[in-house]
């Protein structure tokens, strides 16, 4: 690993080179892609939360002028079971399911047909023309009468997974997983002080500003290019392949920008409905979905329902903790419970725990990823719990987290020993801020809470070209979503001993550079800038054996010293040195272009902590909660662009606070979701937040070059519970079910 | 003897067992010991990410195991 130096780009900010094009119009988002003789798609979707398909009749639509093709789930191959593979897992006939129903709907929204015609408003006209007969089945909303043993069932052939006997009768109860250490019983017997709480927190959606847009290209040959807006376009390639049964060599996928994913854009909709219709339709086709659309039917996160139960000695010492973790997987299993289980208690050293997880069908969109998948909301209901336990130990809750803070060498709740991690750093941050030392606002309340995410490694590549003039292109092939280019570019620079304004860095197609898995488990940074690290030093491996050659000593006679070749210490040689710019340009004569590669699976992605801080006041009179200050302080390992890890503390808290208070799906008895659009599900906006403070503490991972650990994730954590224990502290209440909108806080006021 | 945990809930694969020293160079000898052992068992226990000697490790095949390594098997980490 590297030491603590003073590196020369890294830890500096400069402007993204992608910034320009942003501020002015100029980049391509996922809908800019406009092609000659390009028509339009748009999908049916279901009227019913569960219903059976009795038949699909697309005649009509068909026989329309200027409309092109029309599919339906007949028009799809036979959903096969399987490995999707990649960073979400899951499984293909789900996927495919998901992407366009079979013999049955399983939420409002679901998609049922689709068409493509030659303007979008002919597309929706098709629409109307299709005839679907439905057979309506009753809707399972409720996560905890799904549960119930007389439950409708969402899918006849689903028996819970990881029972210690098979199950002989199927369940909504998708998957179970438990995890165990010590005598609970005994570590409860042994707690001067027990809490108890049971809390409830509503789907939400992720809420990227642009909605989710590709457009597919067929030709002749039966290949297929396709535009669209992801987090990751080689796993897309790869889902579409299993999806519609194409031989992925067939299959080009090119990211365009993205307008914001947090997970969500990992997963595949509108795609292989555009590749499909172009097929039939012999035309490029664009889909775009409506912002209805996305709320409806692609994946928010899960709601659920948590119980936690602590105990402690009265010197704050953790005795024996228990959890029982409901998550709403929607209308396919795949609920992120197992995250969820295994962060809850991460942050502290616990030697008698029982956790156990359950991955539960309802009839509502089928869940995807949204930063730190799983842990807000299992974190919530014990840092809520630890709230309590220090009010009743009359401990200051950063102590009491201080006592039993994990550090390097703890057992993780999840099975091995933390290495190095920055836990403990971010609390003695935290009990020293200015935030949290100067007094709490007369009226208002002041909470705290911790963050975890475990950050993942995975594949990447990543070339890097010298031109000819020393320049330094770098390509790898994450879509960029949060500054990923600058962080590359610094990287690259900081290696190769150049300027950041010397570096380019590119996001290839899936044709013109090396497989990468997705941009999310805040894995891009960390696993793709270990790939661009190690393709500059295969640069650094090759100027140094052409500036050998060059000055005719031996490859080990050379050494790389800010940015030039230059001989080693005692090798007497009467040279000049060489830079990238003079190696560059006798390349012709020492072997030709500069290429430098890497591609690896990054091991030893460093886990991530955070402590938030937070004052609000609550309105008695209408149960509006204000955020008065809000501090974020998280361990980024090392920050290769300060302000970027910032940006990340900042939306990640922005996200978590807008969960905290506003943003839920809120269905009718009939499955419907109610508030479909930024009007009525709120996300905040500028005026509704302070600034949000950040602190950045550098804990270096050992297993990065520059000590990189995932920023993405963590920040979006603590805020849940950070806001529950401010409004807690201000007005006396423990408020259990989020979010605390103006009605709900008002109702608890009015029954205290 | 590599130490080797399995979690709670894939204890059906192993009858119960929880713990099992392994003689094994690496990850891919120590799935052929598993396997042998527990027959069936690697179909699930590939698809979970391992912790070797506390490093996470996703897709675990080649990395060599020391004789008092600790190796522990869980669910792959999905992120957004």
């Amino acid at each position: 690993m590297a030491e603590a130096v003073d590196y020369k780009v890294i830890g500096t900010s400069p402007v993204r080179p992608d910034g320009v094009d942003k501020v002015t119009g100029r980049a391509q988002y996922g809908a800019d892609m406009n092609l000659p003789n390009m028509i339009y798609g748009k999908v049916l979707r279901s009227p019913h939360a569960h219903a059976r398909i009795k038949s699909v009749d697309l005649s009509k639509a068909l026989a329309m002028p200027g409309v092109y093709a029309a599919v339906s789930g007949a028009d799809f191959p036979q959903a096969q079971h399987g490995e999707i593979g990649g960073e979400g897992g899951g499984d293909v006939a789900d996927l495919a399911k998901n992407i366009m129903a079979r013999d049955k709907v399983l939420y409002h929204g679901h998609a049922v047909a689709a068409v493509a015609a030659r303007s979008v408003q002919l597309a929706e006209a098709a629409l109307e023309a299709i005839d679907v007969s439905y057979e309506p089945l009753p809707p399972v909303l409720d996560l905890d009468a799904a549960m119930a043993v007389d439950a409708t069932l969402l899918d006849e052939n689903c028996f819970t997974k990881n029972l210690p006997e098979k199950p002989d009768k199927p369940s909504n109860i998708a998957a179970v997983m438990q995890l165990a250490r010590g005598d609970v019983e005994a570590g409860f017997a042994d707690a001067d002080v027990i809490v108890e709480g049971e809390y409830r927190i509503p789907m939400a959606h992720q809420g990227y500003i642009e909605p989710h847009a590709c457009t597919a290209s067929v030709n002749e040959g039966g290949q297929a290019t396709v535009w669209c807006c992801t987090q990751g376009h080689f796993e897309f390639r790869a889902m579409a392949s299993k999806v519609l049964n194409m031989n992925i060599a067939d299959l080009k996928f090119i990211a365009s920008e993205i307008g914001g994913g947090f997970g969500g854009k990992t997963v595949l909709y509108l795609e292989p409905l555009a590749i499909l219709l172009s097929q039939k339709s012999h035309r490029p086709v664009k889909m775009t979905m409506t912002r209805e659309e996305v709320f409806r039917a692609t994946g928010p996160t899960s709601g659920t329902h948590c119980k936690v139960k602590v105990g402690a000695k009265k010197d704050g010492t953790l005795t024996a903790a228990t959890a029982w973790l409901a998550y709403e997987a929607g209308a396919f299993a795949g609920a992120p419970m197992g995250p969820g289980a295994m962060s809850i208690f991460a942050p502290y050293r616990l030697d008698n725990f029982h956790i156990e997880a359950l991955d539960v069908l309802v009839n509502k969109p089928k869940v995807a990823a949204y930063r730190a998948p799983g842990a807000p909301q299992s974190m919530h209901a014990m840092e809520c719990a630890l709230d309590d336990l220090a009010r009743e130990l009359g401990m200051d809750p950063i102590d009491l987290r201080m006592k039993n803070a994990a550090e390097e060498g703890t057992q993780a709740p999840y099975g091995p020993k933390f290495p190095a991690i920055g836990f403990k750093a971010c609390l003695e941050a935290a009990k020293q801020h200015p935030h949290y030392t100067r007094p709490i606002p007369e009226g208002a309340g002041r909470g705290v809470a911790a963050g975890f995410w475990f950050n993942v490694g995975m594949q990447s590549s990543a070339e890097v070209h010298i031109n000819e003039n020393g320049t330094v292109t770098v390509v790898e092939g994450n879509p960029d979503i949060g500054g990923s280019r600058a962080s590359m570019c610094l990287m690259a620079a900081e290696t190769l001993g150049v300027t950041y304004e010397q570096v380019r860095t590119l996001i290839g197609d899936t044709e013109s550079t090396g497989f990468s898995n997705v941009t999310g488990g805040s894995r891009t940074t960390f696993a793709t800038g270990m790939a661009v690290v190690q393709a500059c030093e295969d640069i650094i491996a090759q100027c140094k054996a052409r500036a050998a050659a060059t000055w005719g000593v031996d490859e080990d006679q050379v050494e790389w010293e800010d940015g030039q070749a230059v001989p080693a210490p005692g090798v007497n040689a009467d040279v000049k040195p060489l830079s990238l710019a003079d190696i560059a340009a006798n390349a012709a004569r020492t072997g030709g272009p500069l290429l430098g590669r890497a591609s690896l699976n990054a091991q030893g992605a460093g886990a991530s902590f955070a402590v938030n801080i937070a004052d609000v006041k609550v309105d008695r009179d209408t149960g509006k909660v204000d955020v008065l200050s809000y501090t974020a302080i998280q361990d980024a390992g090392k920050a290769i662009h300060p302000a970027y890890v910032e940006g990340q503390m900042q939306g990640g808290a922005a996200q978590g606070i807008g969960w905290a208070l506003n943003e839920e799906y809120i269905f009718n008895t009939d499955g419907v979701m109610e508030n479909a659009g930024f009007l009525d599900y709120r996300i905040p906006v500028a005026s509704d937040l302070p600034m949000i403070d950040t602190q950045i503490i550098e804990v270096p991972n050992p297993s990065h070059p520059y000590g990189v650990r995932g920023v993405g994730e963590t920040p979006i954590v603590a805020p849940l519970a950070v806001i529950a224990n401010a409004v807690r502290a201000a007005t006396g209440l423990r408020i259990n079910d989020l979010p605390f909108s103006p009605p709900r806080v008002l109702e608890a006021l009015d029954n205290a | 003897m590599a130490k080797v945990v399995i979690p709670d809930h894939l204890l059906t694969l192993t009858g119960g067992e929880r713990e099992v020293e392994v003689a094994a160079k690496n990850f891919r000898e120590l799935l052929i010991a598993l396997e042998a052992r527990w027959p069936d068992s690697t179909v699930v226990l590939g698809k979970c990410a391992a912790a070797i000697d506390g490093q996470i490790y996703q897709d675990a095949f080649l990395e060599g195991l020391n004789p008092d390594s600790e190796v522990f098997f869980m669910q792959r980490i999905e992120g957004g």
